[in-house]
């Protein structure tokens, strides 16, 4: 039998986690292929004497099925279809990605243009012109972002704090959805008045079956919907219950009522269905796209969505699920670009997969984010979930990138979430839906998710609920409960979303409210973007936002911490003469030592450090002599200084942050003996072993040498702006013009 | 400022009104003249089929609630007969919703076309 077992180095790759995810090999016949399938149908629209289309993608009118119908009927611009059916393909695509186009005239292209032409032309596009097409063609100048506020148990209390914390991070949007359907009014009350709290202005939907949707809708419960569900085949739009003609008065039905909405499609749907009708998901999603402007909608969730993993299973998944994207933009609608559905178990492949879109900024960067924990997420876990928040805010820095988020304080997202988390329970207790104990109201706010809050019970949301929709609720009645409860200001801003739905300013593409209550839409912020200089630029105090995370700590906070820790251990003895006692070894400290700097970058305190490396001179009979080096910050100085002074021409250098290297007083400043380069994982035993191999140097014989404790931490990433600010600091300290001077050291 | 389907000014309707009782959803709701407005809005910024949406949606502020979730019902796939759906449409131009009935007539050819209808 021969042993089959891969090589270590493929049984270590094999366990990488990317090695979890599932990679299809393309099969046209299941629709497992992103872009350019055989059956994909060649571009054509030909119209009759009367102008009416009488084929579309090679398909007779006669022949349409029901979706090819209404685009065909109602999706497309006639007057320029001539025009741009026949623009050679790359000439179109290239005419997407230059900056001298603008985007008004790509918008009046495109919508001359059938799916099959659409889905040609942008499969031409590469990843980095995804990018800047992306950057040119979103409707709403200013990015934004929506974030999932769900939990295990419904539990109104959590959901409102959770909701007022995603409106403390930046989210415009958020979404809930329910485990139990029973649950949705009071999901929807609790995420309303948990947003209102948290921030002025903030949209909240309730995702669940088109019907009910609607009806919370109706009764002012939710301030937008997005679970409009269509599709790219026939087969699966009937299957799911609608077509395009019950979503066109669903889209209707939304406006009349004030309302925004928006349509659900994303490619790989049909594949996942099963009956993808051997084509590509990128036409098929196509087909979606067309039909949303078809039906009216001003914006689009796409982007794989829930079948994201299907696209991310073939070649070109990623780029396919973005370009789904850019045709959203292009057909003029609001694009609310996926990276919600968690596509991998890779940390590496889902930020590669979200990061392209994320710097070229879109109307909603995520369809939704997690804003609470993983397995809180009844959509299912999200690309982007609680624990990436601050990931997301620091990418946000690095590459001054708005992607909709800012930060947030400890102490104020804590007031934030006592006042949604009592705020709820006062509500439902004024309005009879429930009446919540104490503890429960203390373990929401403090929770981190659902897992934290064992007081919660699944019958109350249920009840709550029933009440809502027998007794006709409206947010009517919540803003009156809420004004009645002492929480006026929440009052007001859940009473100002109602004014907003009388405007109807917000039913325009792309539109989200600022702070102030302004709509921002593709009417009133419109992307203006051509070029370098042009476009969206964050400035002022959102630059400032942008850039301040909680995280970042100055020289002065350093010198701060440093202090804390301050003693008073040295003494100067005198002038540093030089040493004739052969059993010598000189210890140089820094100047810094013990006067700004007294702990390291491992922790440990200066004075310890140096009774270590004394202690192991002794080890070997040696004698230490500490010696302050005042006029350079340079550790192989410092220790060549100690070695020329020292008896037995032997030195160690120290600088006060925890380097440490032994040097020899014949050598040049960098050729040293050894060095401890790692300082932050520097161990006080590594100390006294450095101290013991000094003394072996200094007897003349040749130790084995040390090694540095390397490990697999971004140690450079955790130090090197301690490092920045510690030699600054070491730099205030120096005396050039005092030389180096004998030290005591006292315990 | 603006007008709700109820005739009510927004800058009528406030906390203070509310906590009176008087205030419902008709006046936080959209007026159909608001709708055509902004549906004009949406023709100048390059999107005829949102205009068209929110004309449509002009036409259903008259409409119940319970009516329109009916109408909802009535055009997914197998609930409606052909002649159903044309009763619906007539029933919707007589009520001087022609935009919405000229869809569900449109609904009704395609599906009687496409087999989807419910059988009579």
């Amino acid at each position: 039998m021969t042993d089959t077992q891969p090589i270590g180095r493929f049984r270590f790759m094999d366990a990488q986690r990317v090695n979890l995810d599932g990679f299809a090999v393309e099969d046209q016949s299941l629709g497992l292929i992103a872009f350019n399938a055989d059956a994909d149908p060649d571009p054509s629209l030909v119209l009759d004497g009367g102008g009416n289309v009488v084929e579309m993608d090679g398909r007779a009118a006669t022949d349409f099925d029901l979706i090819d119908e209404f685009i065909a009927r109602h999706g497309l611009d006639l007057s320029v279809s001539a025009e741009v059916m026949a623009l050679d393909d790359d000439d179109f695509a290239r005419r997407i990605v230059d900056i001298n186009v603008p985007r008004a005239e790509i918008i009046r292209l495109t919508a001359g243009a059938t799916p099959a032409k659409l889905a040609r032309v942008l499969s031409r596009l590469r990843a980095a012109e995804l990018v800047i097409a992306m950057t040119k063609m979103r409707a709403r100048k200013t990015p934004s972002n929506q974030a999932h506020v769900t939990n295990r148990s419904d539990d109104p209390l959590l959901l409102a704090a959770d909701a007022a914390t995603a409106a403390a991070f930046g989210f415009r949007e958020i979404e809930t959805t329910v485990p139990v359907l029973g649950d949705a009014p009071s999901n929807a009350v609790a995420v309303s008045i948990g947003a209102a709290v948290g921030a002025v202005g903030v949209l909240v939907q309730c995702s669940v079956e088109e019907a009910l949707e609607l009806e919370l809708g109706m009764a002012g419960l939710v301030s937008y919907a997005e679970t409009v569900s269509i599709y790219g085949t026939e087969q699966i739009f009937i299957d799911g219950d609608d077509t395009p003609w019950s979503k066109a008065l669903l889209t209707s039905a939304y406006a009349s009522r004030g309302m925004k909405m928006r349509v659900t499609s994303g490619g790989g749907s049909e594949a996942l269905m099963g009956a993808a009708e051997n084509r590509s998901i990128f036409y098929l999603e196509a087909r979606c796209v067309a039909l949303a402007r078809a039906l009216g909608s001003q914006g689009v969730q796409n982007g794989g969505i829930d079948a994201a993993s299907v696209s991310g299973s073939v070649p070109g998944g990623a780029r396919s699920m973005m370009a789904e994207n850019l045709m959203v933009m292009m057909r003029n609608l609001e694009a609310c670009t996926g990276n919600d559905a968690l596509m991998s178990e890779s940390d590496v492949r889902r930020t590669s997969r979200t990061h392209p879109i994320f710097i070229a900024g879109t109307d909603f960067v995520c369809s939704g984010f997690g804003s609470i924990q993983r397995y809180d997420n009844m959509f299912g876990p999200s690309q982007w979930n609680s624990e990436d928040i601050d990931d997301f805010l620091i990418m946000q820095r690095d590459w001054t990138v708005d992607g909709g988020l800012r930060s947030a304080a400890e102490p104020d997202v804590a007031r934030l979430r006592r006042r949604a988390a009592n705020a709820v329970r006062d509500v439902y207790r004024f309005l009879g839906l429930a009446d919540f104990q104490d503890v429960w109201v203390e373990q929401a706010i403090d929770a981190a998710g659902s897992k934290d809050i064992p007081a919660a019970d699944l019958m109350t949301p249920l009840e709550a609920s029933r009440i809502i929709r027998q007794s006709h609720v409206t947010m009517v009645d919540v803003v009156a409960a809420l004004d009645a409860c002492g929480y006026e200001i929440e009052a007001e801003r859940l009473l100002a979303m109602l004014h907003a739905r009388v405007d109807g300013d917000y039913l325009h593409t792309a539109a989200i409210f600022d702070e102030q209550m302004n709509v921002m839409s593709l009417v009133t912020d419109p992307n203006d973007y051509a070029g370098p200089g042009t476009g969206y630029e964050p400035a002022g105090s959102r630059l400032a936002e942008l850039n301040s995370v909680r995280q970042q700590r100055s020289v002065s906070d350093l010198r701060d911490e440093q202090a804390a820790a301050a003693g008073d251990h040295f003494t100067v003895v005198g002038a540093a003469g030089q040493g004739s006692d052969p059993t010598e070894v000189s210890i140089g400290v820094s100047a810094a030592t013990g006067r700004a700097i007294w702990t390291t970058l491992s922790g440990l305190s200066v004075v310890d450090v140096l009774d270590e490396l004394l202690a192991g001179l002794e080890e070997e009979g040696c004698r230490g002599r500490i010696i302050r080096i005042n006029d350079t910050v340079d550790l192989g100085m410092i220790g060549l200084t100690a070695a020329r002074l020292s008896g037995s021409g032997i030195g160690i250098g120290l600088q006060a942050k925890g380097t440490a290297l032994i040097h020899r007083r014949d050598l040049s400043p960098l050729a040293n003996l050894e060095l401890y380069s790692v300082a932050p994982t520097v161990t006080p035993e590594l100390y006294r072993a450095l101290g013991i191999n000094a003394g072996r140097h200094a007897k003349g014989a040749t130790p084995e040498p040390l090694r540095n404790p390397y490990s697999d931490m971004a140690i450079e990433a955790r130090f090197h702006t301690k490092v920045v600010s510690l030699v600054a600091i070491e730099r205030t300290c120096l005396k050039p013009e005092i030389g180096p001077e004998d030290l005591e050291l006292r315990q | 400022m603006s007008t709700a389907r109820s005739g009510r000014d927004t800058t009528d309707v406030t906390l203070d009104s509310i906590r009176l009782g008087e205030v419902t959803m008709d006046d936080v709701t959209i007026h159909p003249d608001t709708l055509i407005r902004q549906a004009e809005v949406a023709y100048e910024h390059a999107n005829p089929q949102l205009a068209e949406n929110l004309l449509r949606a002009a036409e259903l502020t008259l409409i119940p609630d319970d009516e329109v979730l009916a109408m909802y019902e009535a055009l997914r796939p197998g609930r409606s007969t052909v002649d159903e759906l044309r009763a619906l449409a007539t029933s919707l131009r007589d009520r001087r919703a022609p935009r919405t009935a000229a869809l569900i007539e449109e609904a009704a050819d395609a599906y009687a076309r496409r087999g989807i209808a419910k059988q009579a």
